[in-house]
């Protein structure tokens, strides 16, 4: 494991993770601003302009090539501006053209170059796919110096950025220059792409871009949060992957980075608090079982209530065909309630507890005052309102009932004629 | 020309042809960068059926290509409809993932092999003709012309069977929805099509020539017409074109024919969005600026029909009124005066009757198109 102490690799690390971080905190802008694709445009655009340095200058000084990188990304971002603003054309067309006619352009100058006789292929691969292992302590240097000047920017024009984010036209009534941000924003968008070619190279760059960005806005609602959780999702990205490169044979760098970020995003949407799927899978699954455990109990009363007789047991079977629910369903539903003391079994029989048939009266309360309501404030005929009243009694509120009750003057049967349970809770007759 | 020159624009052609075909619909439907993120995402595709096969025989790289080219759509699909991703970012997250594991696949096991990544990328349709198809011994002509004609063929059959059904569903999917023609199955079969045309124009031309293809040629046709049968036809025409025109580039700078062919097809479309007729850049500003030249001329009628008659108004006090600078009032008189509207009165200017009748008119169309516009919301 000597590599990891050489200072050749530390280089290597250094330099991938700060680029990590920087783009991440960048791609959080264009993944907010809607435009995650234009980091994809940029990075094929760039091509032609490397080519042009190098026949201007005759040599591969790497600043050459990224002020070429540049100012070939900057004319791309330009000619969508230009094509979106002034045809019939959409933004997603006008990145493909970009994407494709400047790479192709690219392509052409390149074949040119090689062609000529200082010329040999050997830059194309490190652009095309990145070669984090050749970064040197120079590039390190100036990746670090325009890293530091990108978040610089950023920082001290967080609120203006924010607002150019999440609304621009206010932004603009403050007297903002909405426009001129937006074409500082994509002058670091180019300055990030280009340098970070060279880790991860053209196809993956939007990945470094976007990819920490989306994970990280799982996590939070907040854009400063969201900014420092993105370049962690960076740089973690980019440091494991350069490592696990380093470690296995034959791994190339820039896809290890993508991986090891897509897994980062994958288990962000699946498991962020709140947001995840997972959460909202779970959230939808409780509701479930308290609007069944709700039905049963409410069935349970109606039955009792038909009869007059809440003391008597209740054979399942006719439960069960009520709302013709799976009885192994119903079956789980019956025992959280028993777990709960709302309900009493014996065999296939059951009968609410006094607790139980507090809960469902409060229910059917719910139900029939909503009815009543439909029926008089929205002159629905009685035949239509139960249905409704079915899904509003499981999302109304204690508070809510109480003040339909006082707004519909306390009525005391529902519009099919049964009773309204009183609000208080059921006193027992004493015996 | 050689046979061999034939052959590389007879592929060409039939590439251009082919994307643009389908292409047109991807950019009707704003869906342009979905071809892009296929065209890299069947890597992985290409590099199993490659492991599996162990070695580069077109039919099981088209089937794995294919199938996560359908994968790529699902994918991106599946991200986007958990709504915590929006669509386009779930393009740029979920073509890079696919596109590294392909990258890892082939440098851990393939690579210094048969498969080269930029061969794959690129493709090499200057050896088009040097790769012939044989079939029991039988020579059969290049194999990329059979394959991406063949690919012509059925985008061509595809764009002709489901023409309705692709219509409706690109311009108004809920009403096609209601008449019983399903979006989302006409979206898969629009993205079967996309990836089988990616995948098999892939060998021969290169995923960037795809690309190009697939979205400059619809967008050049765009700019050019509003009728989905005409756009149709001129995205083939330009997808061709741009082919015949770059391998015309290539051969006289010698140079990428792929790039080059890419590169004229967006020549071909900055020349339409100069200069379309309709919607071009200058027939725009020669729009705008007339419709400015009038309202400054009825500026004008309207200020002298209030003016005194008498006198009249000097071009001056025109000028200053309105802050246009002097020259730019005589003009406007100038033309107006051509046309009777106005005339001399002393050093200043006055309405003559055609110029009474013209505000009138004006007057009148002002009211005819409100009473439009207010006829068309009701």
């Amino acid at each position: 494991m000597e590599w990891l102490a050489s200072p050749t690799f530390r280089t290597v690390l250094l330099g991938a993770t700060l680029l990590g971080a920087v783009s991440g905190v960048i791609g959080c802008f264009a993944l907010l601003r809607r435009q995650s694709l234009l980091g994809d445009a940029l990075a094929h655009a760039a091509l032609p302009g490397v080519c042009v340095a190098f026949i201007v200058t005759g040599a591969k000084h790497p600043l050459s090539l990224l002020v070429g990188a540049g100012a070939a990304g900057l004319c791309g971002a330009l000619f969508v501006m230009l094509v979106v603003r002034g045809s019939r054309i959409k933004e997603d067309s006008a990145l493909g053209i970009v994407l494709s006619v400047f790479f192709g352009l690219g392509v052409v100058l390149l074949t040119r170059i090689q062609k000529m006789p200082a010329g040999n292929q050997s830059g194309l691969d490190q652009f095309l796919f990145g070669q984090a292992a050749t970064l040197l302590e120079g590039d390190v240097i100036v990746f670090s110096v325009v890293g530091v000047a990108v978040l610089v920017v950023i920082a001290l024009l967080y609120k203006e950025l924010k607002l150019l984010c999440f609304d621009r036209a206010f932004g603009a009534i403050l007297g903002f220059p909405m426009r001129g941000l937006e074409v500082l924003l994509t002058v670091l968008l180019v300055v990030v792409v280009v340098i970070g070619l060279s880790t991860v190279g053209v196809v993956l760059m939007v990945a470094s871009l976007i990819t920490p960005a989306a994970a990280a806005r799982q996590w939070t609602d907040r854009l400063s949060r969201m900014l420092l959780l993105s370049a962690l999702f960076g740089a973690i990205s980019a440091a494991v992957g350069v490592v696990a490169s380093a470690s296995v044979s034959k791994l190339p760098t820039g896809p290890s980075i993508v991986i090891v970020s897509s897994a980062l995003l994958l288990v962000s949407v699946l498991a962020a608090p709140r947001r995840g799927v997972l959460w909202a899978a779970l959230r939808a699954r409780r509701t479930a079982h308290r609007v069944r455990a709700e039905n049963l109990l409410k069935d349970v009363y109606r039955w009792c209530e038909r009869r007059g007789d809440f003391e008597t047991f209740v054979p399942l079977t006719i439960v069960m065909g009520m709302r013709g629910e799976p009885g192994r369903r119903l079956y789980r539903t019956r025992d959280r309630l028993v777990r709960r003391g709302l309900l009493l079994v014996d065999g296939d029989q059951l009968k609410l507890t006094r607790q139980g048939r507090r809960e469902a009266a409060r229910m059917v309360r719910r139900h029939r005052l909503w009815e009543v309501y439909l029926v008089r404030r929205l002159e629905l005929p009685a035949d239509h309102v139960h249905r409704d009243a079915e899904a509003m009694e499981h999302a109304l509120t204690d508070e809510l009932v109480e003040e339909l009750g006082a707004l519909l003057g306390h009525p005391e049967v529902d519009p099919h004629g049964q009773p309204i349970p009183p609000r208080e809770p059921l006193t027992e007759p004493t015996k | 020309m050689t046979y061999e020159q034939w052959v590389i624009v007879a592929v060409g052609a039939c590439v251009g042809a082919g994307c643009a075909l389908i292409g047109a619909f991807l950019v009707l439907r704003k869906i342009a960068m979905l071809g892009d993120a296929i065209s890299h995402a069947v890597l992985p595709g290409i590099a199993i059926a490659f492991l599996l096969s162990g070695s580069r025989a077109t039919l099981p790289m088209v089937i794995g290509a294919g199938i996560f080219g359908v994968l790529t759509v699902v994918l991106v699909g599946a991200l986007s409809r958990t709504r915590r991703i929006n669509e386009d970012a779930s393009i740029g997250v979920v073509f890079p993932a696919l596109f590294s594991v392909g990258v890892i696949l082939i440098s851990k096991y393939a690579a210094g092999v048969d498969l080269d990544l930029d061969c794959v990328l690129f493709g090499e349709i200057a050896y088009s003709a040097l790769d012939t198809l044989r079939v029991g011994g039988a020579s059969l002509g290049p194999r990329p012309l059979w394959i991406t004609g063949g690919i012509l063929l059925v985008n061509l059959v595809v764009v002709l069977v489901f023409f309705k059904e692709l219509k409706l569903t690109s311009f108004d999917p809920e009403l096609a929805a209601a008449i019983g023609i399903s979006p989302v199955v006409m979206h898969y079969v629009l993205m079967s099509a996309v990836s089988v045309t990616v995948v098999g124009s892939f060998e021969s031309v290169g995923a960037i020539l795809v690309v190009a293809m697939l979205i400059v040629p619809p967008a050049t046709a765009y700019l050019l017409t509003n009728s989905l049968a005409m756009m149709l036809v001129l995205s083939a025409l330009c997808g061709a074109a741009s082919a015949v025109g770059g391998y015309a580039v290539s051969a006289w700078l010698d140079c990428s024919v792929a790039g080059a062919m890419a590169t004229v097809s967006g020549l071909m479309f900055v020349v339409a969005l100069v200069l379309s007729p309709r919607y071009g850049l200058v027939a725009q500003a020669w729009a705008r600026a007339l419709l400015g030249r009038r309202m400054r001329e009825q500026l004008v009628l309207l200020h002298l029909g209030s003016a005194s008659a008498q006198h009249g108004t000097a071009a001056a006090e025109l000028a200053q009124r309105f802050r246009w600078r002097a020259a730019q009032a005589e003009r406007l008189l100038g033309g107006l005066e051509r046309r009777k509207q106005v005339e001399r009165v002393g050093d200043g200017w006055r309405l003559t009757s055609y110029g009474t009748e013209a505000i009138e008119r004006a007057g009148k169309d002002v009211l005819r198109h409100a009473d439009e516009d207010g006829g068309g919301a009701a």
